[in-house]
């Protein structure tokens, strides 16, 4: 196990410098730069303002600086729109904010969602699984965009019991509307998966075996058909829950939480290449973390995989 | 937990190579015929399949129905909508206006078909690439896994924001680059899936059989491992036809998506959202239905496939 | 100029001099409210609060808060003074020395020097500073500005010194009638070197900056507030009424009008095409005042056109063909004025001339625009294709669909739309890769110039690429005129005639806004420069 990690530490390294290398050469290929604007700047001003962010050496240069400046001092660069921050400020402000609305999100799509998806398979056909299902796809065909809206209408205008957007400080009442929105759609898919999943496990010999040799209901279902069910939903979990915390893009706009999901796309329409760099390293070093606990999770439910 | 639990996964996988060499000859038409018979049974299913291939009629017959086209806007509605624009069957407005004056109705069904055809083109992008990818390095390991694998986790970590608007920008913006560029991004998550259940399927004993006797890889992949995945493919694909159509109505919410005065389901959605406290709720309501509809129906014939291909239930 | 200017700053020092209102009473004389805390909605993040840094407008608004420059501007954007309380000219009208009053306090209690002002201008100039603004030093005229600019003399030869602590003169290259209008810009705002030495770019962060205007920033995260709170060492404190500002930023313009109906908001925009129906359902809360801004499509005339586009029929006809009147009644629906000539009737000393096709009804400008397809030898059977192009923005979709089904059912256009993204569409515009394109302008300063200069062939912002020796001319010699109006209304006609660039419509500002708060809102400034401490709310 343990080598097993250092291995795809040792793995994930160049795959970050790759990532780098990439992402800075592709952002050159987009049009416009961070200071193309309305009201085209001179050409002197322009050049002194590249001259200050260093954008005026060749490309590799700038990547040179770039990757210098992170190992040296791990200083991830200024921000050219938001010129009051510094990309450490902007992920140390944004980062904790998704991480907490994205994991409570995310616990909460697993719970609800593997308890439906469980319930359905274990009562297949019956009114409870038809709910369930009815339910999860209902909760996965209303887009974010759609849903949070309404959740503003209903909760802040006609009930008035939550505030209608802003963070301070990630107060429940904050939370609750946001969690809401970005949950339901991993929590259906979650559901579905667990329910194929579990259905399919609920028909192999092992477990017929436990019913003929008299074994009760619940412990065949908790004891045996729970872990091999998870294998499917497990390698889910991984992209879920990166997709939960940048893609909180939607959440961030319509509740003003102050996230990184929002800087994390107007990065890339503001050209704003510090910030995207610095949030595409971080959101590559999660997915690359996550996809190896995936991996061990894989290990644990399944032996017989290799790591 | 014991290894007998997963290696029965599917119990009616022959013990050796040759048997399923044999089998797969032998067997393979009357599994699909089982199928079939099995999916005609199946009435959530059936009726799902009524409903979409109606759906698909409205989308390629239903400007017959209508003398409006999708984009004159009627000057007398703009700017009134909210009075002049409801639904109507005497003017043969059925869906009523958009918030641009023009009829709904030919607008709804002309965003169908781009919705349906970006969700099916998308997904089938995404299944057939994520699947062969998936299948071969979770069959092949070793080192050749690993390194198709991080190349998934660097492609994943890219933001995909950005490599969208590359792609629309340097490509030009078209319908088909639109297919590429969301098919592109949604093959990843698939081809993890995909090996996750290879690892699986790899360890039993008919696969090291098969490998033992000399079967060439590809083949094992083609005949065993990827029948064998049919099940959770189907299952994801009919998740990823809704997802596909929904990411691409995020993109015509960030304004990335089909010209005007193309639209889509996504598109004529995001418009009837912004609308919707200002008294036109018609316009969310009727791309809404077919939208949810429609998908509903994406998902229940997902779930009878899945019921069909399943050999266990007889 | 300057004795009119200088009778109005006596007159408002006056207006000053007298008495300290009643408490509980609002300088309009009706009975103020408890609540003195004022939130509104803003679209984005502000770029910085750091004057010599800040380019955008929400930044702009915070910082006029913040700090205080030479003078500031009065409901009517007449200017009042701000630090300055005077300034004399010298005779040959380049050397202003400014009278600074000897109250004026930095938040941390440091007095406010003549030379901060010159601190901030040389930072202003500095090319390492590397400010967005630092071009705004040149229009302002100061001596050696472009040198500086360009790094061939250091910031200290810039034409501005400190006589003593509370007198500033600077020195402009050449007579700029308009330079005291400047000093209200935000750019010229002094800034303390003390503090920006000790913390460097972090100097702007609420728990470092200090500022000498009525509010302080007291708490900033961004993406999702800033809030400024009275400044208790502003010299003016005690007329100050508004105690709290909160900045919220709320992209979608629907989500903040629930949030203003649910009350947490006090100020957002009336969204896209909903002021008829609010003003009927709200009339109290609806706000709506001109805006020196123009709505307008540009044509590309520059040589990389497509030769149809050079011919002057084709493009009177585009223009003849929109229904300006649709326009603003029936798709933005916001109270704007419909546009037959580039600069807006609200712009300062300025008249609108008379243009030919302003006069005629919607009708005959049909019909003459069909015969100028007919000559120019495009039809129904040799229909014209064109692309037009705008950046996401659901208002700008809407006016270019309405636009486009004019062009197709009145001439026969076929007009493919092609909407972009925001750095693509400025970089194909810019880069004249287009055939018409989307495009609005608002006005640095409140004189006709700064839109007209736009059709000069050197003008950086000239994307239609246009070129008419008349016209430059014509605009060279009004810049020392006395009387411009001739010259500007002589330009306007010629654009007019060549079309290089469609006028639609003349924007106005709309809010909905606390009922409450409308009484203070500075309406009838058209450059929309408010000031919080002018503000107040009065009682229900």
């Amino acid at each position: 196990m343990l080598s097993f990690i250092l291995r795809r530490l040792a793995v994930a390294i160049p795959t970050l410098l790759v990532l780098v290398v990439a992402s800075f050469y592709l952002m050159q290929f987009a049009p416009g730069g961070p200071f193309t604007s309305e009201r085209p700047l001179p050409p002197q001003v322009l050049a002194n303002i590249e001259a200050k962010y260093g954008l005026n050496e060749p490309t590799w240069k700038q990547l040179v600086n770039y990757v210098g400046g992170i190992l040296t001092e791990f200083d991830f660069g200024p921000s050219y729109k938001y010129k009051d921050r510094t990309v450490n400020d902007i992920i140390a402000q944004g980062f904790p904010v998704t991480l907490k609305y994205g994991s409570i999100s995310f616990v909460v799509a697993i719970l609800v969602g593997g308890i439906l998806g469980i319930a359905a398979a274990v009562r297949q056909n019956s009114w409870l699984d038809y709910f369930a299902v009815g339910l999860t796809i209902g909760a996965q065909v209303l887009p974010n965009f759609v849903m949070a809206p309404i959740l503003i209408l209903i909760f802040t205008l006609w009930l008035g019991w939550l505030p209608g957007g802003g963070w301070n400080g990630g107060q429940w009442q904050y939370l609750v509307m946001p969690v809401i929105a970005l949950s339901t759609s991993y929590m259906a898919s979650i559901a579905r998966l667990t329910r194929s999943s579990m259905l399919e496990v609920l028909r192999s010999n092992f477990i017929r075996t436990a019913r003929a040799k008299g074994l009760p209901n619940h412990v065949i279902i908790w004891r045996h058909a729970l872990k091999p069910t998870l294998l499917p939903v497990v390698s889910y979990l991984g992209p879920a829950f990166v997709g939960m915390v940048t893609g909180s893009f939607i959440i961030d706009s319509i509740f003003s939480t102050g996230g990184i999901g929002y800087f994390y796309v107007n990065a890339a329409f503001n050209r704003d290449y510090a910030v995207m760099m610095g949030l595409t390293i971080l959101l590559g070093s999660m997915t690359i973390l996550f996809n190896m606990l995936v991996d061990i999770l894989y290990a644990w439910i399944d032996p017989k995989i290799r790591l | 937990m014991t290894n007998s639990g997963l290696g029965s996964l599917n119990p009616n996988q022959p013990k050796t190579a040759a048997m399923a060499e044999r089998m797969a000859e032998v067997k393979g038409r009357s599994l699909w015929a089982d199928a079939r018979r099995r999916f005609l049974r199946n009435r959530a299913a059936m009726v799902s399949l009524v409903v979409l291939i109606a759906v698909l009629l409205f989308a390629f017959f239903g400007h017959y129905l209508t003398p409006w086209d999708n984009e004159t806007i009627d000057w007398n509605v703009l700017g009134n909508v909210r009075e002049k624009g409801a639904p109507s069957f005497a003017t043969r407005h059925y869906f009523g206006f958009d918030d641009s004056g023009r009829d709904l109705y030919s607008r709804v069904v002309q965003g169908t078909q781009i919705s349906l055809m970006v969700g099916v083109v998308g997904a089938a992008i995404a299944v057939l690439v994520g699947t062969v990818y998936g299948a071969i390095a979770g069959f092949v390991g070793g080192r050749v896994d690993s390194v198709m694998m991080r190349f998934v986790d660097l492609a994943m970590s890219i933001p995909y924001m950005f490599v969208l608007i590359l792609l629309l920008v340097v490509f030009g913006r078209s319908v088909t680059m639109l297919f590429v560029g969301i098919g592109l991004t949604a093959w990843l998550d698939m081809s993890r899936i995909v090996r996750g259940q290879t690892l699986s399927i790899k360890n039993k004993e008919f696969i090291e059989a098969a490998e033992a006797t000399g079967v060439p890889w590809f083949t094992i992949i083609r005949r065993h491992i990827v029948p064998n995945l049919l099940g959770v493919v189907v299952v994801y694909a009919t998740l990823l036809v809704p997802n596909m159509i929904l990411t691409e109505s995020f993109i015509s919410f960030l304004g990335l998506g089909v010209q005007e005065p193309l639209t889509s389901w996504g598109a004529l959605i995001s418009e009837g959202t912004r609308t919707m406290s200002y008294g036109t709720l018609w316009q969310l309501f009727f791309p809404l239905s077919f939208f949810v509809v429609s998908i509903f129906a994406f998902f229940f014939i997902g779930d009878g496939l899945r019921d069909a291909l399943d050999p266990k239930d007889r | 100029m300057n004795i009119s200017l200088k009778s109005a700053l006596f007159a408002t020092a006056l207006a000053l001099a007298s008495p300290a209102l009643a408490a509980g009473t609002a300088p309009n004389g009706m009975p103020l409210a408890d609540d003195q805390t004022f939130t509104y909605r803003v679209l984005d993040e502000h770029s910085s609060v750091d004057p010599q840094i800040v380019e955008d407008v929400s930044g702009s608004e915070i910082v006029r808060d913040l700090f205080e420059g030479l003078f500031n501007q009065d409901r009517k954007g007449n200017l009042v003074p701000g630090v300055a309380t005077s300034y004399d000219v010298s005779d040959d009208k380049t050397v202003y020395t400014f009278h600074l009053r000897d109250n004026a306090k930095w938040s941390d209690g440091t007095p406010v020097t003549a030379g901060d002002f010159v601190y901030a201008w040389q930072r202003l100039a500095d090319p390492e500073t590397a400010s967005p603004y630092q071009w705004f030093i040149e229009i302002m005229g100061v001596k050696n500005g472009s040198a500086v600019m360009a790094g061939d003399m250091p910031p200290s030869e810039l034409g501005v010194k400190a006589i003593d602590d509370h007198t500033l003169e600077v020195t402009l290259e050449a007579p700029r009638p308009y330079f005291p209008l400047t000093t209200t810009h935000a750019s010229t705002f002094p800034s303390p070197k003390w503090v920006i030495d000790k913390w460097g770019a972090d100097w702007t962060k609420p728990e470092h900056i200090v500022s000498n205007g009525a509010y302080v920033l007291t708490e900033h995260v961004p993406q999702e507030r800033s809030v400024r709170e009275r400044n208790p060492m502003y010299w003016d404190n005690e007329h100050t009424i508004i105690d709290k500002v909160t900045a919220l930023v709320i992209n979608d313009e629907n989500v903040a009008f629930t949030r203003f109906k649910a009350g947490e908001l006090d100020r957002t925009e009336i969204p896209t095409g909903q002021y008829p129906v609010l003003k009927k359902e709200m009339p109290e809360a609806t706000v709506v005042f001109p805006r020196l801004c123009t709505y307008y499509y540009t044509i590309n005339v520059s040589d990389s056109a497509p030769e149809f586009l050079k011919d002057k029929r084709v493009r009177q006809a585009l223009s003849y063909a929109i229904d300006r009147d649709i326009i603003v009644n029936n798709v933005t629906q916001g109270g704007q004025i419909p546009a037959y000539t580039f600069t807006p009737a609200a712009t300062a000393n300025f008249e609108v001339p008379t243009v030919d096709y302003a006069t005629w009804t919607q009708q005959e400008r049909n019909t003459k625009a069909m015969e100028l397809m007919a000559e120019a030898g495009y039809g129904k059977d040799h229909p014209l294709d064109l692309t037009l192009i705008y950046n996401t923005s659901e208002g700008h979709k809407k006016i270019a669909i309405a636009i486009s089904q004019m062009w197709k059912q009145t001439l026969g256009v076929n007009v493919t739309l092609e909407n972009q993204e925001w750095k693509t569409f400025l970089q194909t515009r810019g880069n004249k890769d287009y055939e018409v394109a989307r495009a609005g302008w608002c006005g640095d300063y409140n004189e006709a110039s700064t839109f007209l200069d736009l059709v000069d062939t050197d003008s950086g912002y000239n994307d239609a690429g246009y070129s008419n020796p008349e016209v430059d001319r014509l605009l060279a010699e009004a810049k020392t005129m006395d009387n411009p109006q001739p010259n500007y209304t002589k330009v306007e006609q010629i654009i007019a005639d060549d079309m290089p660039i469609i006028p639609i419509y003349h924007y106005t500002g709309n809010y909905l806004m606390n009922p409450q708060l409308v009484p203070s809102w500075p309406v009838e400034n058209v450059e929309q420069n408010w000031y919080s401490k002018d503000l107040y709310k009065v009682a229900k």
